[in-house]
């Protein structure tokens, strides 16, 4: 067994800095890469895009990336797990071993994890007795059942152990669980058993951890973000794991950034609910067990982390359509700025009042003013600037293009010194809402599909 | 005296559909004390007024020196049905450290 393993965060969102994964490969030693690509939105834009060609529905950034990466990967023998494999898995573990192929990296095995997606098999679960109520409000499937555009359980760790186990140096999930892409290599490696659950959630704090990229290196760092060296090419954390359930996060030396006791505290209270109650699909983790102790520049050791049984169901994420938003926006010059967007916004509400158009919300903002902080935001006298930005949100497509074709015009017709509107008229975009409920384990199981390249 | 919060802890904030989380940490460990005894929820639902619709809940967490908060209904329907700019309530970190508490006089005596 090894004496520890490292564990590299290489992306924390789709979208997230290209060259990330790249200089945690280049710039040090480590065993595994991990990239989280989804969120609750980007599942159903991978459903559409699959929807109109069975071969995508993945997110095409990570091949952009494998073109680069792949050969180094399997030079060093760093195994990468990502689930950006979205809603189509096996088709981005094709397009992989398609890089491989024209890379000469035989024998190298790529895995793809797959079965999450239930947006085919709803009607039949909902038949059998599964309510997937909305976990929130209570609500039942029936309310959005012809308007769901994509369905995903969230799988933890076990299918990527086993593709692990299978020899894959590349593993593709779909919705697996953020910190069960962390968790995988540590059970793997130091052969945990399922019901360690103290060790099973230090892994999953670990994931926690590693799950929002540099959001734990000194990346959005409230406390002390001035004393974070080079941010423009900030390393992204590294968990060192060890057999015992100890963890040390911290990052190549070379590389930005900054791990500390505040930068991990930050991102261990990152989108919590009750910290006692950490649920996953493998173990359920206790926030108020860890212990963290500064060992080094750049070093800090997590310990002391308790777990409980899983539970018996699954979180099922799902999307669906629920009409439609518009946000227009007009900047407005001192003198009066305030005063100029709200009348502007005054004018707007009556133009919506006077044309009869149908909205379910009507939301004014001032950008500049008080758009973050709302009512708890200190007065400013005399503004240079003011942004007014007005949203409504509707189910009727039509009114939502006339409310569009409203914001330009303001400026010949309404208050004076105004700019910003270079944009032209504001995007009606469909709205995505997402449903969140529980499904029992036993109705889906995952699936594991390893290749060899030849 | 009256302080704002924002001298005793820092705070991370994000979203969970409708709900906004705000993890608010000592910035010593002196501190927490002072924190939970100061920062409650029924406090931290006056402070954002009619920006959280729903309750305020908090869950201590002595072990690093920090509070969560649970503040539902603030998001105006969730990230990508809002039409609040601060769509997944990432700055409410600092809208809540905003919070004016008592502390004892000495804690920051001799300093600015």
């Amino acid at each position: 067994m090894k004496e520890f393993i490292r564990i590299a965060s290489g992306q924390g969102y789709w979208g997230d800095r290209f060259d990330a994964p790249i200089d945690q490969v280049r710039e040090g030693p480590i065993d595994y890469l991990v990239m989280d690509y989804l969120a609750e939105v980007t599942m159903s834009i991978m459903q559409k895009q699959k929807s109109r060609d069975p071969n995508l529905g993945y997110a095409k950034d990570f091949i952009r990336l494998m073109e680069v990466l792949l050969p180094e990967l399997v030079e060093k023998n760093v195994k990468l797990i990502t689930n950006a494999g979205g809603v189509n898995p096996v088709a981005c573990m094709l397009a992989v071993r398609e890089i491989a192929e024209r890379k000469g990296l035989e024998g190298v095995r790529i895995a793809a994890v797959y079965g999450d997606d239930i947006l085919n098999h709803i009607d039949g679960l909902v038949a059998s007795g599964n309510e997937l109520r909305n976990m929130e409000t209570g609500e039942p499937i029936e309310k959005i059942r012809d308007r769901i555009s994509s369905a995903n359980v969230y799988f933890g760790a076990r299918p990527v152990v086993e593709a692990l186990e299978q020899g894959a140096q590349v593993i593709i999930t779909g919705r697996v669980t953020d910190t069960g892409l962390t968790l995988a290599p540590m059970i793997h490696e130091f052969g945990w058993q399922w019901d360690e659950w103290d060790k099973l959630a230090a892994g999953i704090v670990g994931g926690h951890i590693n799950e929002c990229g540099a959001q734990a290196s000194g990346g959005n760092f409230l406390a002390g973000w001035k004393e974070v060296p080079n941010m423009e090419r900030i390393g992204f954390p590294i968990v060192e794991a060890f057999p015992d359930g100890t963890l040390i996060i911290t990052k190549h030396e070379s590389l930005g950034g900054l791990v500390d006791e505040r930068t991990v505290k930050e991102q261990l209270v990152y989108e919590l609910g009750d910290p006692r109650d950490y649920i996953t699909p493998d173990v359920v983790a206790d926030f108020t067990s860890i212990q963290l102790r500064q060992i080094g520049e750049n070093r800090v050791k997590v310990f002391g982390i308790k777990g409980q049984p899983f539970t018996e169901f699954y979180k099922v994420s799902i999307s669906y359509f629920d009409g439609y938003t518009c946000i227009g926006q007009l900047t407005y010059a001192w003198p009066e700025a305030l005063e100029k967007a709200k009348k502007a916004d005054e004018i707007i509400r009556k133009r919506i009042e006077y044309l009869g158009l149908n909205f379910e919300e009507i939301h004014t903002e001032f950008l500049g003013y008080n758009a973050c902080h709302g009512t708890t935001a200190h007065q400013i006298a005399d503004p240079n600037e003011v942004v007014f930005l007005i949203g409504v949100r509707g189910q009727n497509k039509k009114h939502m293009e006339t409310f569009a074709n409203e914001i330009v015009p303001l400026v010949l017709t309404g208050p004076p010194t105004v700019t910003g509107f270079g944009g032209g008229r504001p995007r009606v975009r469909e709205v995505i809402a997402y449903w969140p409920a529980l499904l029992k384990k036993e109705e889906v199981t995952p699936k594991v599909l390893t290749i060899e390249v030849v | 005296m009256k302080v704002k919060l924002i001298k005793l802890a820092h705070a991370r904030s994000g979203d969970k559909g409708d709900t906004a989380n705000v993890g608010v940490i000592a910035l010593k460990a002196e501190f927490y004390e002072i924190l939970k005894k100061e920062v409650t929820a029924e406090r931290v639902k006056a402070h954002f007024g009619e920006m959280v619709k729903g309750p305020v809940e908090r869950f201590e967490m002595p072990n690093i020196g920090a509070l969560n908060f649970l503040l539902h209904n603030a998001l105006g329907g969730g990230g990508t049905t809002t039409l609040k700019h601060d769509a997944q309530g990432k700055t409410m970190s600092t809208a809540l450290l905003r919070m004016e508490i008592e502390v004892p006089d000495e804690l920051f005596a001799g300093k600015d």
